[in-house]
């Protein structure tokens, strides 16, 4: 008891270094825990990803589409159970800044192969029956406070003009993982709007998803697949969605383990100003830890004082970083939504944050803590006056 | 100058040195010296002449290189680092020049730091810090801090924290050097009273000579060598 009041109270003793050590170790740790929600976000799609899924694509490149009469095609090769369609649309609801993925599909075969995208009863059917019906996922339909039967407008993109659906369901994800920042509609809204508008582009899917029937199967399904559109106009690549997920991380790997390089160093760079300023601490309290001493406490209870004064200092730093990180997470995702739309901690960043803190005061408390308990007494009484 | 085995402090050809880089400098050389139970003893000597490093061994707060210091029987020479500890905050009080008390503890709980170590519950140690206040007047500053008390008050409740413990010996250090005359003179009054009321055993390292007058016996060192 006496030892953690020492603690307390010398460690808020300089308020002005503590603070200032405090609100540094608080950064750090903020910095680090949103550089971390920043790569792990990245990786989101990998972790979400099915090993029975395969996604083709244009072989030359994602911009480019493939024929809608491949989906038969495909369906006939052994081992494939379903094939479902879609096209990234690009719409973006009423400003720039408002991005979420919204994708046009086939809803019946979309949602056979998703059944993380978990409906209540009744809104897949009215989804499926409404051509100008759309469904979203929980937290989108949050974010933007739709209700179903809401008219939502898209302005397209990619494709040109002001799109009109019906929120006919909004969507819970089954698991953690499962994204619930997704808009989806009919690919055949899609398709006879083109037909009339730019036929040229009409009949035309962005990417088929294929289910297989056994994970095992997933490479030879993708080889046949490939195979059977061999030195046609419009050549696939087929890949697991894991793969294909992957694909896109790679494209900026090089920059995601920059960023948790530099989060490291965040905290590397924490630790050398926390142990500078435990450091200028021992030393000024040398003659203190040398009373005790010549009171008769002993090396560990010297050790503890000064330790615990490190832990201390770095963990109130280490908390106020994790109090903050959720409003800067949540200011991130409100003002940047257009490049972070689902910028959310998790758990497991928190236990990193707390960590990370530990390691702040444990490292920074080493060299002072081994000072003030190895000091001789009549040495450090000298230092007084 | 060895007395009688009687002796509550026995120090027998005790010599210390001390080594800068490859150079030995010896500070203390062949001392032997008694110390009588309930003596007052003054260590006058100039700067460097070895009195506050004597004070230090017989505190037991420093090694000797040869000779022995039996104090109450116990040859602390001998004793390993942690038994010295365990013994010091047992057999010792100390008080220093500039009081050496903890800046963010209370009057009261700097008192009660040497009682901590003892098996004493908390309202017993209640009772021996309030007493060791009240012997030295400050009864009604138990929850002052350091600051908040002048020169001569602090150097008090050192000495109320040397006494808590009732130990054996009192070691000072240069006791009245951070103080005013006044203050300084209730200090050695405070030290007398020790003394011929409590019959405390007191050895005391000081320049001054007004401090040395309070003294039963006062010694002299120089160079490392007691003279008189």
């Amino acid at each position: 008891m006496f030892i953690l009041k020492l603690i307390i109270r010398n460690a808020f003793r300089h308020k002005l270094r503590s603070v200032l050590t405090v609100i540094g170790v608080a950064i750090a740790i903020l910095a680090f825990g949103l550089l971390r929600t920043l790569v792990g976000l990245w990786y989101h799609g990998v972790e979400a990803s099915s090993a029975t899924r395969l996604v083709t694509r244009n072989a030359i490149s994602l911009i480019f589409s493939l024929p809608i009469s491949y989906k038969d095609r495909i369906r006939q090769i052994p081992g494939v159970k379903s094939v479902a369609y879609g096209n990234w649309f690009g719409g973006i609801y009423i400003d720039e800044k408002n991005f979420f993925a919204n994708y046009a599909v086939d809803p019946q075969t979309y949602l056979g192969l998703y059944p993380e995208f978990v409906l209540p009863p009744g809104q897949r059917e009215n989804f499926i029956r409404d051509r100008k019906g759309c469904i979203a996922g929980k937290r989108l339909a949050d974010k933007y406070g739709w209700k179903v039967g809401d008219l939502i407008t898209l302005r397209g993109t990619i494709f040109p003009g002001q799109w009109e659906f019906v929120l006919r369901g909004i969507y819970k994800g089954a698991e953690k993982s499962t994204e619930e920042r997704v808009l989806l509609f009919h690919w055949d809204y899609l398709n006879e709007t083109l037909r009339k508008t730019i036929p040229r582009r009409a009949d035309q899917a962005g990417f088929y998803i294929i289910g297989v029937t056994n994970p095992d199967q997933a490479a030879a399904v993708s080889v046949a697949v490939d195979q059977l559109f061999r030195n046609s106009l419009a050549e696939t690549l087929t890949e697991t969605e894991r793969a294909f997920q992957l694909s896109f991380v790679s494209m900026t790997e090089a920059i995601m383990i920059a960023i948790q390089i530099v989060s490291y160093v965040v905290i590397v760079i924490i630790m050398v100003v926390a142990a500078n300023t435990m450091a200028m601490t021992a030393r000024e309290r040398i003659a203190e830890y040398a009373t005790l001493k010549t009171l008769g406490f002993g090396v560990g209870h010297i050790a503890v004082i000064v330790y615990g004064e490190s832990l201390a200092i770095s963990l109130c730093g280490g908390m106020l970083g994790i109090v903050s990180t959720f409003p800067a997470a949540n200011w991130i995702e409100t003002e940047l939504s257009q490049f972070f739309p689902a910028f959310s901690i998790r758990p497991a960043t928190i236990y990193f944050d707390l960590l990370a803190a530990l390691m702040v005061g444990a490292v920074a408390g080493i060299f002072p803590t081994w000072r003030g308990a190895t000091i001789r007494i009549a040495d450090g009484l000298r230092r007084i006056g | 100058m060895a007395g009688s085995g009687t002796s509550l402090v026995q120090i027998r050809n005790l010599s210390k040195s001390y080594r800068r880089g490859n150079q030995v400098i010896p500070v203390l050389q062949e001392i032997s010296l008694d110390i009588a139970e309930g003596e007052f003893l003054a260590l006058m000597g100039p700067s460097g002449s070895g009195k506050s490093t004597l004070l230090n061994l017989i505190a037991g707060i420093d090694k000797a290189d040869e000779g022995s210091i039996v104090i109450g029987g116990v040859d602390v020479a001998t004793l390993a680092e942690g038994d010295l500890a365990a013994w010091r905050s047992a057999n010792v009080g100390f008080i220093f020049q500039f009081y050496n008390l903890m800046p963010v503890l209370t009057a009261y709980e700097n008192v009660e730091l040497p009682l901590l170590l003892t098996s004493l519950t908390r309202r017993e140690r209640r009772e021996h810090v309030e007493l060791a206040l009240q012997l030295v007047g400050l009864a009604d500053r138990i929850d002052h801090y350091p600051s908040q008390l002048s020169g001569g008050q602090q150097q008090r409740v050192a000495i109320a924290r040397a006494v808590v413990t009732d130990p054996l010996i009192l070691v000072a250090d240069e006791p009245t050097g951070d103080l005013d005359r006044v203050s300084a003179e209730e200090i050695l009054t405070l030290m007398d009273r020790l003394v011929h009321g409590f019959g405390k055993t007191i050895i005391m390292v000081t320049h001054d000579p007004r401090a040395a007058e309070k003294a039963h016996v006062v010694r002299h060192l120089e160079k490392g060598e007691l003279t008189i």
